[in-house]
């Protein structure tokens, strides 16, 4: 095990550099002035995100993307999705991925080879991982790309249908460290979209460094906070399903980078990222009792939660501002949700009934708290002020609903929903209103959203004996469904904040 | 009662208990002892045809009860179960317990832990009200992390959905 590595909060030095090529916001405000502005514009009222001026003019980049992008739209969902002119698109469910040419990046030096074709890869497949960008291969492609700095064939990409061009260069220094840089074209306007960008970092960062600048192309272009430069911690499983074999585990978000925290000595389960990702919270059965642990990611070690009178304590997760642990405590048969100060281990009694209170999670300003009750009779999701009190049912569908998970963006909860012996993972708005069910199987459960709340994480175990638990994605559309690449079994997973 | 329990006490029990604990964490692919599935000629389990060796409670007495979906109600034949345990116990003061409650596959694994804590409290309550004492009485909940059968339909998931009580010697206490 590597400490250092797992470090999530290690800054790139970012640059932007001179560029000769580049009318900077020249281009930009000549794209807004296109009368493709009129469609971006509908797509704001259809709910994405518009609190960034850019995007407007990101948006009007290709409408096909805009129409994927309208369908993943948080806010505004179908019914406002709908009044906008991009509503036949949506109905007939026409998703057109945004073509792009990404030739291999150059290597500046001999030392830098291997790295840019990686590099080069890793950019590619994470834009192609989320289903709204398609590659065209090596082999269509009519000019090669042989110097960073030559000036753009742009008809040479067009001819070749290719909307978004990515070109970039690695160098790698005597100190093993390796420069990073890249361009984002804009084929068909035949102008770059935002600056070029280089950075630096050391060899065994080239991964990280190659999400960075799928990161920078996927915001340019769909006006998003992006997701790439991230982590999942989870529970890696072995053995039989009778045995099942659990440890700790946390990679990158597309199953890169894998390193286990824990060994398979006991029982772990649900581990959650602090706000800023450099602490785990989890369940241990290490004293041979479920416990609430907290690791310390950068030492890899592990404290009990506090000293609780119960039983068990189990379900935890972080405040949004880091400083407070709600949980569930069982006494006596009975479990209710706490809350902890991190700081005082001061704890407060948040619901007092004799139904099984479980599964907390704060709305991302902290002040109010979703979770699941049986209260009614069966599992059902509710919300509650951050402090306790009266609880509102948001949840009235058909079935049982749980693990409720507030969206980083505020609007939507995540859950999982059991109904007539299937599995669902599923979105609603947090007043319950707008329920879509995501996935269907038999048995999908513990969703977890993606830095920007476009894209849920969840697990997926097949039934009987060889029945494995795996690691699923799926985008907030419902598309784009896939299993997370790794090796042997996973479970609960949690997705990081971006990391910096 | 095991709130007040030291951390060091709880382990200790823990200990002993995991000694002829088929189900425990960590105790081997013994399979299932009560349950006459294997793991009963383990040594420390006595024999079977002693009434007052641990063998003989898992088997004859019966170590196990079984509850309906998303229920933790006792039935009858549970109950009868546990009536039987309750006098076992109370013949042999030397026996302390854990009571391990399990849920089956189909439900999420936080509900299910507070599920199984539910059964095991349910059992530990019959067994007190049967003149059993509080103190000599454990509960853990492995929720739907320790199935039995591992097949997916009923006829695994009700063996799954159980209480089973453990015993441990008290030891020095």
């Amino acid at each position: 095990m590597t400490p250092h590595r797992l470090l999530p909060h290690r800054p790139f030095a970012w640059r932007a550099f001179a560029d000769r090529m580049e009318p900077g916001r020249a281009a930009l405000n000549s794209l807004s002035n296109r009368t493709r502005w009129g469609r971006a514009a509908a797509i704001h009222a259809a709910g994405i995100k518009a609190n960034d001026p850019r995007e407007g003019k990101a948006m009007t980049f290709i409408r096909s993307l805009c129409v994927a992008l309208a369908l993943t739209g948080l806010a505004g969902m179908a019914a406002e999705a709908q009044t906008g002119p991009l509503r036949i698109t949506i109905t007939d469910g026409v998703i057109e991925p945004l073509p792009f040419a990404a030739p291999q990046f150059i290597a500046e030096n001999p030392g830098a080879a291997e790295v840019a074709a990686q590099i080069s890869q890793v950019v590619a497949a994470d834009l192609t991982g989320t289903g709204l960008f398609r590659e065209i291969p090596a082999s269509a492609f009519i000019s090669p790309v042989t110097s960073f700095e030559a000036p753009v064939a742009y008809a040479d990409w067009k001819a070749i249908n290719a909307q978004a061009l990515i070109t970039g260069a690695v160098s790698a220094g005597t100190d093993g460290r390796i420069n990073v840089k890249f361009r984002l074209y804009d084929v068909f306007s035949g102008a770059p979209l935002g600056d070029g960008l280089q950075f630096g970092g050391g060899q065994g960062d080239w991964r990280r460094m190659a999400h960075k600048v799928a990161d920078q192309i996927y915001a340019r272009i769909t006006g998003e906070s992006p997701y790439f430069d991230s982590r999942v911690a989870y529970v890696a499983e072995s053995g039989p399903k009778d045995q099942r074999l659990k440890r700790l585990a946390i990679m990158d978000y597309d199953g890169a980078n894998v390193q286990y925290l824990t060994d398979s000595s006991t029982i772990v389960l649900a581990p959650r990222f602090s706000p800023s990702g450099d602490r785990v919270l989890y369940t241990s059965f290490e004293t041979g009792f479920p416990r609430i642990k907290l690791m310390d990611l950068a030492s890899v070690s592990s404290r009990a939660l506090a000293e609780l009178q119960g039983n068990m304590t189990f379900a935890p997760r972080f405040s949004p501002d880091g400083g407070t642990v709600v949980f569930s405590l069982s006494q006596d048969g009975n479990t209710d949700l706490y809350a902890m100060k991190l700081s005082s281990g001061a704890t407060t009694r948040l619901t007092n009934a004799p139904s099984i209170e479980t599964a907390p999670s704060f709305s991302p300003d902290g002040s109010k708290i979703v979770f699941e009750s049986d209260r009614s009779g069966n599992q059902q999701l509710y919300v509650m002020s951050a402090g306790g009190g009266e609880a509102t049912r948001i949840s009235f569908g058909e079935g049982r609903y749980g693990t409720p998970v507030w969206s980083p963006r505020g609007d939507m909860v995540a859950f999982t929903k059991q109904n007539a012996g299937r599995f669902h993972i599923g979105v609603m708005r947090t007043d319950g209103s707008e329920e879509r069910l995501l996935t269907a199987s038999f048995l999908d459960e513990g969703p977890t959203w993606s830095p920007n709340g476009r894209v849920i994480m969840f697990t997926r175990e097949g039934a009987g004996a060889a029945g494995v638990a795996q690691l699923y994605s799926v985008d907030i559309s419902g598309r784009n469904l896939k299993a997370v690449p790794m090796q042997g079994g996973a479970s609960d997973p949690d997705w990081s904040p971006l990391l910096p | 009662m095991n709130k007040l329990n030291s951390l060091l006490l709880v382990a200790g029990v823990v200990a002993l208990a995991a000694c002829n604990n088929p189900d425990r964490y960590g105790a081997g692919g013994a399979g299932a002892g009560g349950m006459g599935a294997g793991g009963i000629s383990q040594g420390g389990l006595g024999d079977p045809s002693d009434p007052n060796s641990i063998a003989y409670f898992n088997q004859t007495v019966g170590d196990r009860v079984h509850f309906a979906v998303d229920q933790s109600t006792l039935s009858p034949e549970a109950q009868t179960t546990l009536t039987q345990q309750a006098n076992w116990l109370n013949s042999h003061p030397a026996y302390t317990a854990i009571i391990e409650g399990h849920a089956d596959e189909q439900g999420t694994r936080a509900y299910n832990l507070a599920l199984g804590d539910r059964r095991a409290n349910a059992a530990k309550n019959f067994l007190i009200a049967n003149g059993v004492a509080g103190t000599r009485l454990q509960t853990v909940s492995y929720g739907k992390e320790r199935p039995l059968a591992v097949c997916s339909d009923e006829a695994c998931y009700t063996q799954n959905r159980r209480a089973v009580t453990v015993l441990g010697a008290a030891g020095g206490v």
